[in-house]
């Protein structure tokens, strides 16, 4: 099943895309080539820069595993923005709010525990509404991704203000995520590490990950060996938006320490090019990640040495999508 | 009148436009059987363009057209992975959309400096009073689609592409052909209600100032039923709501901005959830088709 073909493609693309970003960029009078070296520069040059991609694979890696799972099953989650941003919400509420009762761990891992919950309930909202009157979760995630983008904006002018009261944004966490040793990267990258391999174990190694795959591969023959599409749906949103969350949780517990508008730059959008360019696959989604995460981290380093937007890195995310889909032919085998 | 209901009445109006503008080509697109989720980005697009052209030139009708040329021509990017690669319609109307932020993005802080500076766009002329070009633009493109769809020979066929790709091009009719074309009015429509945009209330482009507004035209042809003169009404439902809600917002409400702001979106669900829409959709939506010759 997997061959040379599943490397190359995904290579292809990414090279194509490039090509095509770097006309882009001539087309408008810039320079494609100091481009991509100032953007190598900033993504790999020196430690703080590759420290940097590293803390930006994060969330890359785990709303990618949302977007991979949900895809793999049929269900077209495009909400993994609106999930991380409730992920993020719940997580500040309950670390703040519980900051000067319980000891600062507890609080974080409550904060962990409630941003998935957020998430999955983020999820399971479009999945209800799927399940029960028919609406398509294209388009729910996508209105949900408003609404989630928009509540955080209100909390943060509202009432997760700061005491001070000077900025929109919330009070600063009782502690943060405690590095890792002898790096300057939070340790919530270990679950970036860890739920790639337990995502792959649930979907290839249990009766549960069956199930979802065969709603994904043939929702009517599944419905004949007695699974309800329905159900798996409902699952499925619950669990990849509980990913998304998570990635939301762990963005304000680990790298912002607070929460505040725009707390993610598109993850959730440049999670969908991660999981397509990993063709699906959980542990193909850390490469991908990386490779994004290295696109955004030097596209601020791009910008500032060679005067080309970062914003330009949104249209190789998107030229990557679409080459990894019309590259390979049998897109969800 | 009271002035505070004509002002209401006349936003109300004005923020329908580039719903139902963006809703109608996406009906078009859709009865051929092509989901196109990308009209978000189609529609940025078409803002930027005629925010680029319109404001050097002053010419609002320039501004328009090349709304219309930019929205088109990402509708063929589209087009070409969708009907002709056959890759999926969601991931590539998704690629789309962010494809498009970028892409403007980049034009918009590239382009602004160096040539446009403090410029500001042209605004689209009333042709009779109270009757902006875009709003009379709109009802005849409403009025021209129907009769197309209902009342002529292509519509039927166009219909039928969409209904039953395989049958129809049994009897000969020209599946990926009619597919290429409506989907590509659509992108020229919603790159005209991006272009309304700047040309009729803002006089400048902000970088993702759709914000969403494609994805509430989506919801409008499901709640439309797909049919031109159900889809206008939904046009003017949402841009009540969305006057109401500026409204509100002017007369000092005591609910924050930011919960306003939700309200479309809200609606947007709330509608969705009871126009049930599984029977009326197109049986050949987002179906690709491979005609075996």
């Amino acid at each position: 099943m997997r061959g040379l073909g599943d490397l190359l493609a995904p290579l292809a693309a990414v090279a194509a895309a490039t090509v095509l970003g770097g006309i882009f960029l001539a087309l408008l009078g810039l320079d494609p080539a100091g481009a991509l070296v100032a953007l190598g520069r900033g993504a790999f040059g020196d430690r703080v820069a590759l420290e940097n991609t590293l803390v930006k694979m994060g969330p890359l890696v785990l709303v990618g595993l949302a977007v991979a799972l949900a895809f793999r099953c049929g269900v077209w989650n495009i909400g993994g923005e609106g999930q991380l941003y409730a992920g993020a919400l719940a997580a500040t509420a309950l670390a703040v709010g519980l900051g000067s009762v319980a000891p600062a761990p507890l609080a974080l891992t409550l904060a962990l525990a409630g941003g998935m919950l957020a998430g999955g309930m983020w999820g399971g909202l479009a999945g209800l509404l799927k399940v029960r009157r028919g609406v398509s979760e294209v388009l729910s995630t996508l209105m949900l991704n408003f609404v989630a983008i928009l509540a955080v904006a209100w909390a943060v002018h509202g009432p997760l203000q700061e005491a001070a009261a000077t900025y929109p944004q919330s009070d600063p966490f009782p502690a943060r995520l405690p590095f890792l040793p002898g790096l300057r990267v939070h340790s919530g990258l270990l679950l970036a590490a860890l739920l790639p391999v337990l995502l792959w174990g649930l979907l290839f190694r249990t009766a549960a990950g069956l199930r979802l795959r065969a709603v994904g591969l043939a929702p009517d023959a599944a419905r004949y060996a007695g699974i309800s599409p329905e159900r798996e749906t409902l699952r499925v949103l619950v669990l990849s938006g509980a990913l998304a969350g998570l990635a939301g949780a762990v963005e304000v517990a680990g790298v912002t320490g607070r929460l505040f508008e725009k707390i993610s730059p598109g993850y959730g959008f440049t999670a969908i090019a991660v999981a397509l360019l990993a063709r699906l696959h959980p542990l193909a989604v850390l490469p991908a990640a990386a490779f994004f995460a290295a696109l955004a981290s030097g596209g601020g380093a791009m910008q500032r040495v060679a005067g080309v937007p970062s914003v330009t890195v949104q249209v190789i995310e998107a030229l990557v999508i679409f080459f990894s889909v019309s590259f390979s032919i049998a897109r969800r085998e | 009148m009271d002035p505070a209901l004509v002002a209401l009445l006349l936003s109300t109006i004005r923020l329908a436009v580039p719903l139902g503008l963006a809703a109608m080509g996406e009906l078009v697109s859709e009865r051929s059987g092509v989901l196109n989720i990308g009209i978000e980005g189609m529609m940025l697009a078409g803002a930027f363009a005629a925010f680029a052209a319109g404001a050097p030139t002053g010419s609002a009708t320039v501004g328009a057209l090349a709304g219309a040329l930019a929205g088109t021509a990402l509708a063929s990017l589209f087009a070409f992975f969708v009907i002709a690669r056959r890759a999926d319609p969601i991931v590539c109307g998704a690629a789309l959309n962010i494809f498009a932020l970028g892409a403007t993005g980049t034009a918009y802080r590239v382009l602004l400096p160096a040539a446009l500076g403090q410029a500001t766009a042209p605004q689209a002329a009333d042709l009779v009073p109270g009757l902006n070009a875009f709003l009379v633009l709109l009802l005849l493109l409403a009025a021209a689609v129907w009769l197309f769809l209902a009342r002529t020979r292509p519509g039927l066929s166009l219909r039928a592409a969409g209904e039953r790709a395989e049958a129809a091009h049994a009897q000969g009719v020209p599946v990926l052909a009619l597919r290429w074309g409506a989907t590509l009015f659509g992108g020229a429509c919603a790159g005209l209600a991006g272009a309304s945009l700047v040309l009729w209330g803002s006089d400048t482009f902000v970088e993702g100032m759709t914000s969403g507004r494609g994805f509430i035209a989506l919801a409008l042809v499901l709640f439309g039923g797909y049919r031109p003169a159900w889809v206008l009404a939904g046009a003017l439902l949402f841009g009540f709501a969305s006057a109401l809600q500026f409204g509100l917002q002017a007369a000092g409400l005591a609910l924050a901005p930011n919960l306003l702001l939700m309200f479309p979106y809200l609606l947007t669900l709330v509608v969705l959830a009871f126009a049930s829409s599984r029977n009326v959709a197109p049986a050949d939506l987002a179906q690709p088709f491979q005609p075996r010759s």
